[in-house]
């Protein structure tokens, strides 16, 4: 693949912490090569600021390579940026040019608080998956793996909402900030398949309120969150959580 | 889960949405079928025949107790979700591009929705208010007809017509698909066959209404 | 301290199930008295912390990441392996057991392996029990792939998705354990040093990476899930958190440091594009079950892939080792690269890769889609559109992770890879138990030596992970806390607590006020680029004596000119980096020691002095059967311990996969 330099102009939200009033900040960067990945270059503008004495910019990222979840730039107006079913660190500068200016924020909603700059707090999510995201299996417990077949259309439509990577550009991405797809994906995921079947009802009326409880918006079925899940988990699962939330709230013995 | 509990979630939320939306879906073809009685051309016989058994009827007047119910409920209920939803981002984003990822009409169904009600409250009032009274004051009954025909041969109420035309088709082309999703009917064979019936039943309803003005203003019947 | 590794008496395959009939129990209302600290959240520390959590104990649990869902576990791809013989090809726990040891190269111990490969099994049942969705067969039952080493088919996977999907199911056995108060989630928490009383382990020191604060953190036991080294190499395909501190610090308080050399090249990760690279991707091994490596016949050969002719091409693994081919294990298959690029075959801009080709794949697949279907005379194209789509369902992700990167499309053009970093062997020194050598201070998963030897077979780190911590730190672990139940929680005010802060306060201090001129991310980049070239896929005693030297300059320097921005008491993720540049290079030293030490060739450590004519690794097992456990005398001094190997059932032999 052919390869070029580029200068950037990059609009970054600089907040101190938590509590402080943030703004955009406005640097420069020369020779940032195609071939570097977006947080690459940032690691280039950080050398830099650094150098200059400057504080470097905090951006979560881990495994830089499109799983671990971490990253979270809101790059251009877009989650993860301009590509589709990508990850801000699988993006990579050949989807700019030379003298591009671009703007980075953070991931907005209430219900994830900006840390410092760019790294925002996404506990909600594991207090959802809390609220009933697994299967009550004691270590030992299980019986034979194969002892029970599952059909192999359900396996795959639960291996591909598993898929989540638990990003957030979901939420980032959502008009109403609504967390419908993340939590969609775990309860399809776990009423699909049999294992899932004891804890269906109970597991999708708490994790629909431990949900609420965030502060998360309501889906509005834009679908766009769909449109900018890095994963590409399919609004079928919100769907799906719908008609499981119906079935569990009208099953309900309570009054 | 109480019903209170249930109602008052987000997704017991977007059922009552979804449900109410869906019975003015179902009144709206009532109310196009109806309507559409004026292009027999018999001088709005029929069409008057059918609005005096709508507005006389007791099985009729008592549903349509049904209807406002249901028309309020979408009413206060889209207005508080559109509320609740904007305040769940406080910092808004100083770049954003949602045109990358959803359509401008899925994003829109509260502006959409408000411009439907200043429309409803004029609609309701050229057409229904006055009936009323008469039915109730005894009067004379008011030939919709005929006030159909005087009404659109204005500029500005055609215009605000087929505006409030527009909007419903957006209103509806959204809201059909997207209520049969909320309440979980998604299926990979099935949802194509839903989205295309919504966009039908948007095209034909929207159509029918929006030739009613037109027809009596470019006098295409008599 | 002679070295004991408490492998039970008895037969091979009795020792295991003996041990876990005698040993000493903890019984309910006592477990809820007992704190354990697990750090770290991968498959290792999550199942740890849950399974420990479902006993009864009091655990806490540390992450430095935002959410214990992130750990590094999650990017494994291709899968993970169990004795299962769901396809009736003849495996076994012996037979996992025995190529467990042989593809370890014979510097495993026996025991652990033979303990691991029996406990596979159940690993698969208590995941798919979780709810994770393994690849599946029309029939509903679970579907197995092959790996490099093997000759059966063992491998359950979860499409390139494996080790996420693993993570995924122990991450959430984990949150039910924190939704039930059984276990305190510390994320974004960093373990900085373990406190020790009266020579056990009685706790941690932990940053908080939010506010900078320092915090004490009591446990009856301590258990360090803390993952590889890798990136010591600073271009590894490890995370950019990854680190050796916690494993670093606990080798300070006096845990031995077991075969620090021994490091995983892995054959197939993308090739380095330029300075700017930050970390390497792996490309999954479950590729070399389909592509096809190669290299032109002839040198500087500058055409593309496509347009050199069959006859042209070098398959120089299925030349060099016909019986196993492109799926010989690692080890071999990335020196066999490196061998190609150095004789200037390799291909590309940099010269230093090799092609993965899946061209015959997808027309063998296409063919076989082409015959179920019936089409007759079906054209190339048409073939080839339809393997494409068999390859595609099998390694889709994986070609798409690879056109992201490299902006070419692997379908149309044969891949470019290289070998990288990838996994460590080597780690804490830990006994049967999987306690090392400091009391109540445990390691688990890649953090400890134990079950690979000198290379670790492809799926088989997540089957190790997942072993420690679900099926073996439960028993293992009460057998010490039984003797402990008496020992009521220590308070963190007792001085060994405030002593730990400080030195941890100060070494922050230190660091914070050197105010030098470079950037932690330099000296890491120079301590990388030492380590690859001396300590890398090929290593002599010359160069490690010089890159000790180096190791030794860049510390210095290190010390008195690195530049860390901001405060100590806020979010400050230079000063994080510096700690563990810091430590990993103090680690570099000592992993070029244990190379110069072991003057053989064995598994991933090759010494160029110890080769066969042919260019083979020869292993010497006359003098180096033995495990290498590092004791840390003083700074920069070390004291070699040998735990000797005594292999009872797999009789040592040259590894042959020719």
């Amino acid at each position: 693949m052919e390869h070029y330099l580029m200068n950037l102009t990059l609009k970054v939200w600089r907040q101190k912490n938590n509590q402080a009033k943030g703004k955009l900040e406005t640097y420069q960067v020369k020779d940032i090569s195609s071939e570097m990945s977006f947080l690459e270059m940032f690691d280039v503008l950080n050398e830099q600021l650094i150098v200059e004495g400057k504080e470097p910019i905090a951006f979560d990222h881990d495994c830089r390579e499109g799983i671990c979840g971490m990253c979270s730039m809101y790059i251009n107006g877009q989650a993860h940026g301009p590509w589709q079913q990508n990850t801000t660190c699988q993006l990579h500068m050949r989807a700019f040019k030379d003298g591009d200016t671009i703007v980075v924020e953070p991931w907005r909603s209430g219900a994830f608080p900006v840390v410092k700059d760019l790294v925002v707090d996404r506990s909600s999510f594991d207090r959802i998956i809390q609220a009933g995201g697994f299967i009550s299996v004691n270590t030992g417990n299980a019986v034979d793996a194969n002892a029970m077949p599952i059909d192999k259309k359900d396996a795959d439509n639960a291996f591909m909402a598993a898929a989540c990577i638990g990003c957030g550009a979901c939420v980032a991405t959502c008009k109403n900030g609504s967390a419908m797809l993340f939590v969609g994906a775990k309860v399809s995921q776990l009423a699909l398949l049999p294992q899932g079947a004891p804890e269906r009802e109970s597991r999708v009326l708490n994790m629909v309120a431990q949900m609420d409880k965030e502060g998360f918006g309501n889906c509005t079925n834009t679908y766009a969150c769909e449109a900018e899940c890095p994963k590409g988990i399919s609004v079928a699962n919100i769907a799906r959580l719908n008609s499981e939330f119906l079935l569990a709230g009208l099953s309900t013995e309570e009054k | 889960m109480t019903w209170r509990h249930f109602f008052t979630s987000s997704i017991g939320k977007k059922f009552t949405m979804a449900f109410t939306g869906l019975f003015l879906i179902t009144f709206l073809i009532v109310h196009a079928s109806i309507n559409a009685c004026i292009f027999l051309n018999d001088g709005g016989a029929t069409f008057n025949a059918f609005a005096h058994f709508m507005s006389h009827n007791w099985i009729v007047r008592f549903l349509e107790l049904g209807l406002f119910g249901g028309l309020i409920v979408h009413i206060i209920q889209g207005l508080l979700l559109w509320k609740q939803n904007g305040s769940s981002r406080p910092v808004a984003y100083h770049v954003n591009q949602p045109s990358k990822n959803s359509k401008w009409y899925s994003r829109s169904m509260g502006i959409l929705g408000t411009l439907l009600l200043l429309f409803l409250i004029m609609h309701l009032n050229h057409f229904y208010i006055g009936t009323k009274i008469a039915l109730y004051s005894g009067d004379q009954p008011h030939n919709l007809y005929i006030e159909m025909q005087e009404l659109f041969s204005s500029n500005l109420i055609v215009g605000l017509y087929i505006a409030g035309v527009i909007a419903l088709f957006w209103h509806l082309y959204h809201g059909f698909q997207s209520a049969l999703q909320t309440l979980g009917i998604h299926h990979k064979r099935y949802t194509p066959i839903i989205k295309m019936a919504g966009t039908g039943y948007a095209v034909i309803i929207c159509t029918l209404f929006a030739l009613m003005p037109l027809a009596f203003y470019f006098h295409w019947i008599s | 301290m002679a070295l004991d590794a408490k492998i039970p008496q008895g037969e091979m395959d009795k020792k295991w199930n003996d041990y876990k009939g005698h040993v000493k129990l903890v019984n309910p209302a006592n477990k809820r008295k007992l704190e354990v600290i697990v750090v770290g959240t991968g498959l290792a520390g999550a199942s740890a912390a849950a399974s420990l959590g479902e006993l009864g104990y009091k655990v806490k649990a540390f992450c430095f990441q935002d959410s214990p869902r992130r750990a590094h576990s999650i990017a494994a791809q291709g899968g993970i392996n169990a004795a299962k013989n769901y396809q009736n090809d003849g495996d076994s726990v012996f037979r996992l057991f025995y190529d467990t040891v042989k593809g370890g190269d014979y510097r495993a111990r026996e025991a652990n392996v033979h303990r691991l490969a029996e406990v596979s099994t159940a690993i698969i049942d208590q995941c798919v029990a979780q709810g994770v969705p393994f690849a599946r067969e029309y029939g509903g039952l679970l579907s197995n792939r092959s790996f490099g080493g093997t000759q059966v088919q063992r491998t359950f996977y979860a499409a390139g998705q494996t080790g996420q999907q693993l993570l995924l199911g122990a991450y959430s056995a984990l949150e039910r354990q924190v939704a039930l108060g059984n276990v305190t989630m510390y994320a974004r928490h960093e373990m900085l040093d373990v406190v020790t009383i009266e020579g056990k382990a009685r706790g941690i020191i932990a940053r908080d990476l939010t506010t900078g604060k320092l915090e004490r953190h009591f446990g009856h036991a301590v258990l360090l899930c803390t993952g590889g080294y890798g990136n010591v190499f600073y271009l590894s395909t490890n995370a950019m958190g990854s680190n050796v501190t916690a494993a670093w610090k606990a080798h300070k308080k006096g845990a031995y440091f077991g075969n620090p050399c021994f490091t995983q090249i892995h054959p197939t990760c993308i090739p380095v594009s330029g300075d700017h690279q930050s970390k390497l991707t792996l490309m999954s091994e479950s590729l070399r079950n389909d592509g096809r490596i190669w290299v032109p016949k002839q040198k500087g050969d500058n055409r593309k892939p496509a347009d050199i002719p069959e006859t042209e091409r070098d398959y120089y693994l299925e030349r060099r080792y016909p019986a196993f081919g492109n799926l010989v294990p690692r080890d071999v298959a990335s020196r066999a690269a490196k061998e190609r690029c150095d004789e200037g075959y390799g291909v590309g801009t940099t010269k230093m890769a090799v092609y993965l080709d899946f061209k015959d794949a997808i027309m063998r697949y296409g063919k076989i889609e082409a015959g179920k279907a019936g089409i007759l005379n079906s054209t190339d194209q048409e073939i080839f559109k339809l393997g494409k789509q068999v390859v595609e369902e099998k390694y889709g992700n994986l070609f798409e992770m690879y056109e992201k990167i490299t902006g070419e499309n692997p379908y149309e053009m044969a891949m470019r890879i290289y070998p990288a970093v990838h996994y460590t062997m080597g780690g804490l020194w830990v006994d049967y138990e999987l306690q090392t050598t400091v009391p109540g201070l445990y390691a688990l998963g890649e953090a400890n030596f134990s079950d690979h030897g000198a290379n670790r077979l492809g799926a088989s780190a997540l089957m190790q992970g997942l072993a420690d911590g679900y099926f073996v730190i439960p028993y293992t672990l009460g057998n010490y806390l039984a003797d402990d139940i008496r020992t009521t929680s220590i308070s963190t005010d007792h001085p060994a607590f405030v002593e730990t802060e400080k030195q941890v306060s100060d070494r922050i201090d230190r660091l914070m006020n050197i105010k030098g001129k470079q950037t932690v991310e330099s000296f890491h980049k120079r301590l990388g680029k030492i380590m690859w070239d001396n300590c890398g896929m090929a290593r002599n005693a010359e160069g490690l004596k010089q890159s000790i030297q180096q190791i030794q300059q860049l510390k210095a320097e290190f010390w008195s000119d690195v530049r860390i921005p901001g405060e100590a008491n806020e979010f400050n993720t230079e000063l994080d980096k510096a700690g563990r540049v810091a430590d990993f290079i103090e680690l570099g030293e000592l992993m070029c020691i244990d190379a110069l030490n072991r003057n053989e060739s064995c598994g991933g450590h090759f010494r160029e002095e110890s080769q066969t004519e042919d260019g083979e690794a020869k292993r010497d097992d006359e003098q180096y059967s033995y495990v290498s456990a590092w004791e840390l005398k003083g700074e920069g001094n070390w004291e070699l311990h040998k735990e000797a190997l005594n292999f009872e059932i797999v009789k040592p032999t040259q590894r042959s996969y020719k």
